[in-house]
């Protein structure tokens, strides 16, 4: 319990005063999780409208399979990436494995199908009077998508920030592919992992702290944004 | 303007229009009337291309616009529809009605000026930044029409435009209806189960029921001579009485119904299996048969009463059930009450025979 309050305290201090190490990794985690979340959301918004919006075979089926994988776990999408990535791996000559680049790719792909669904649903929570409007006031079909999101913006914007919120958490799919190199791939969570094994548990408490209150922030910007 | 061609659709193999033929010419006002359920929604939906029909074709301007394709979306952009239940989208009920206009990449002065037009028609300059999820129902009603018009459509397709109304907002919304009719000469088409509403905006009215257009005609023609019970139904006569005709004298038949005989000028020939239509209004109530010139007067009991607006609906059995309508004043001045013997009388000129088929 004194090993614990210690360890509050000088983890406060690393915060206050602006610890070099704590604020790199912390901008590196930032950094990463939002270039993925972004190129996810201009995947995710696109294709989510395009599932949406039109009638095909197996459509329930697509729907249920992406669902399915909101809890696609991060070691399994970090074997993947892996394996693709790795020397003897299909796209080796790359050259990516432990960079920051191939741990926004893992992430994107971590991050895509809950985008996806939480889109999906966002749309589909919208008046179906809504997009048939549009046609009828004379919108093709890009224009009667564009104003649907619109209607549903903020469950749209909860849905990307659902995302963010699980790139930035996630610590096995960065640890395998980023490999943790301190002043390179180093992020949160990876970091509080290795600190608290070698026993820099002040280290660990300061991380830990920055990252329950990004994620604090996060969780009260969607409850904000759904209270709307 | 637009024409449709043996029109038909299905929802879960089930027709809700069959066979519906129409030609709907430049600036004329059509009104489809039906009750709830007839198909009227679905007519529109056809004719504004939201759908693809089951069956048939629908022409606008003469070609064929029935395929799918970019064709439609161009010819679309020439009509505007407004819907039951309009919703407006979130956001200024300036942007609402400017919509349409953006989406066909309209210059913003004109734009502007559209948009202004078309509110101060509905009379709604006052809102243009409101944002338009929170205005009543009248007020988006509305909204609605002035989304509709401010892309000058050549032809607007209103569906009951005033159902759900309260009566002011009814009268507020018939007043910008019969202004777009009169000054700007639109086609129209409107869908309404309301026959006096289609008879005060239509020049021509279309009687749908079951998702089969009955009968087409000016508005006092379907009115005074429905060609069949459905449409003598909806059109409000009341009195519709099973029966053959009997005897027949020149123009004048007898026709047996149950419970009596009724004279009534017609074509029909000894045998024909007919139904009697008398509008209530028609009927007269007096005390003693002699006060009437009337060829038909029966002798009754008032079986009951009950107030419409101003006037008195009695129900009088004379061997057959018959409504009638008189004011409030006459039945107090003949003391009309339940139980009373009365004669109900009408003109031979005021019956209407139409051809029975079961």
């Amino acid at each position: 319990m004194e090993a614990l309050r210690e360890g509050l305290i000088k983890a406060l201090q690393l915060i206050a005063s602006l610890d070099p190490e704590v604020v790199e990794i912390t901008r590196r985690s930032l950094a990463i999780s939002s270039t993925s979340c972004s190129l996810t959301t201009l995947v995710a918004i696109p294709l989510s409208s395009l599932i949406h919006f039109t009638h095909f075979w197996g459509k329930r089926g697509l729907i249920s399979v992406i669902q399915t994988l909101y809890s696609l776990p991060t070691v399994v999408v970090g074997l993947l990436v892996f394996v693709l990535f790795s020397r003897a791996g299909p796209l080796g000559n790359l050259h990516l494995l432990f960079t920051p680049t191939v741990m926004v790719i893992g992430q994107v792909i971590l991050v895509m199908p809950l985008m996806l669904g939480l889109v999906i649903s966002a749309l589909s929570g919208v008046d179906k009077a809504v997009p048939e409007t549009a046609i009828s006031l004379g919108a093709s079909r890009l224009q009667m998508g564009l104003i649907t999101l619109r209607e549903a913006k903020y469950a749209v914007l909860t849905a990307v920030i659902m995302g963010f919120g699980r790139a930035f958490s996630e610590v096995g799919l960065a640890m395998m592919v980023g490999g943790n190199i301190r002043g390179f791939t180093r992020t949160l969570t990876t970091a509080i992992s290795l600190e608290t094994s070698k026993g820099d548990i002040e280290l660990s408490l300061a991380l830990g702290i920055i990252l329950l209150l990004i994620a604090l922030a996060i969780n009260i910007t969607v409850n904000r944004l759904q209270h709307r | 303007m637009i024409e449709a061609y043996n029109l038909g659709q299905k929802y879960g193999g089930r027709y809700v229009l069959r066979d519906v033929n129409l030609k709907i010419g430049r600036g004329e006002v059509f009104a489809v009337i039906g009750p709830t359920g007839a198909g009227k929604t679905t007519l529109l939906r056809l004719l504004d291309l939201l759908e693809m029909p089951a069956s048939g074709k629908v022409h606008f301007d003469g070609v064929d616009v029935t395929s799918s394709g970019q064709e439609r979306l161009r010819v679309r952009r020439r009509m505007s529809f407004v819907q039951q239940k309009p919703v407006v989208f979130a956001m200024s009920v300036y942007d609402n009605v400017a919509c349409g206009l953006r989406w066909r990449r309209e210059k913003d002065e004109v734009i502007r000026q559209r948009v202004e037009g078309a509110l101060k028609l509905v009379g709604m300059t006052d809102y243009r930044d409101r944002n338009a999820k929170t205005l009543s129902g009248g007020e988006t009603q509305r909204v609605a029409i002035a989304r509709a018009l401010a892309t000058q459509p050549e032809l607007l397709l209103l569906d009951e435009p005033t159902a759900n109304l309260d009566p002011v907002s009814v009268s507020k919304v018939e007043e910008v209806l019969a202004h777009i009719v009169g000054e700007h000469k639109m086609t129209v088409v409107m869908a309404t189960h309301d026959m006096s509403q289609g008879q005060r905006l239509a020049c021509r009215i279309g009687v749908l029921i079951d998702g089969r257009l009955l009968q087409v005609g000016a508005p006092h023609e379907v009115f005074t001579s429905p060609q069949t019970k459905e449409v003598a139904e909806l059109v409000g006569v009341e009195n519709i009485l099973a029966g053959t005709v009997a005897g027949k004298a020149d123009n004048l038949v007898t026709i047996a119904v149950d419970g009596g005989a009724i004279e009534a000028i017609s074509h029909y020939e000894m045998g024909e299996r007919v139904y009697v239509l008398i509008r209530p209004e028609d009927i007269t109530l007096a005390l003693s048969r002699d006060s009437t010139s009337a060829r038909n007067t029966f002798r009754g009991e008032i079986v009951k009463m009950a107030l419409v607006g101003a006037l008195i609906r009695i129900e009088i059995n004379c061997g057959f059930s018959l409504l009638a309508l008189v004011t409030k004043k006459s039945a107090e001045e003949l003391n009309l009450i339940p139980g009373r013997s009365v004669y109900a009388s009408f003109k031979a000129s005021a019956i209407r025979v139409i051809k029975r088929w079961n």
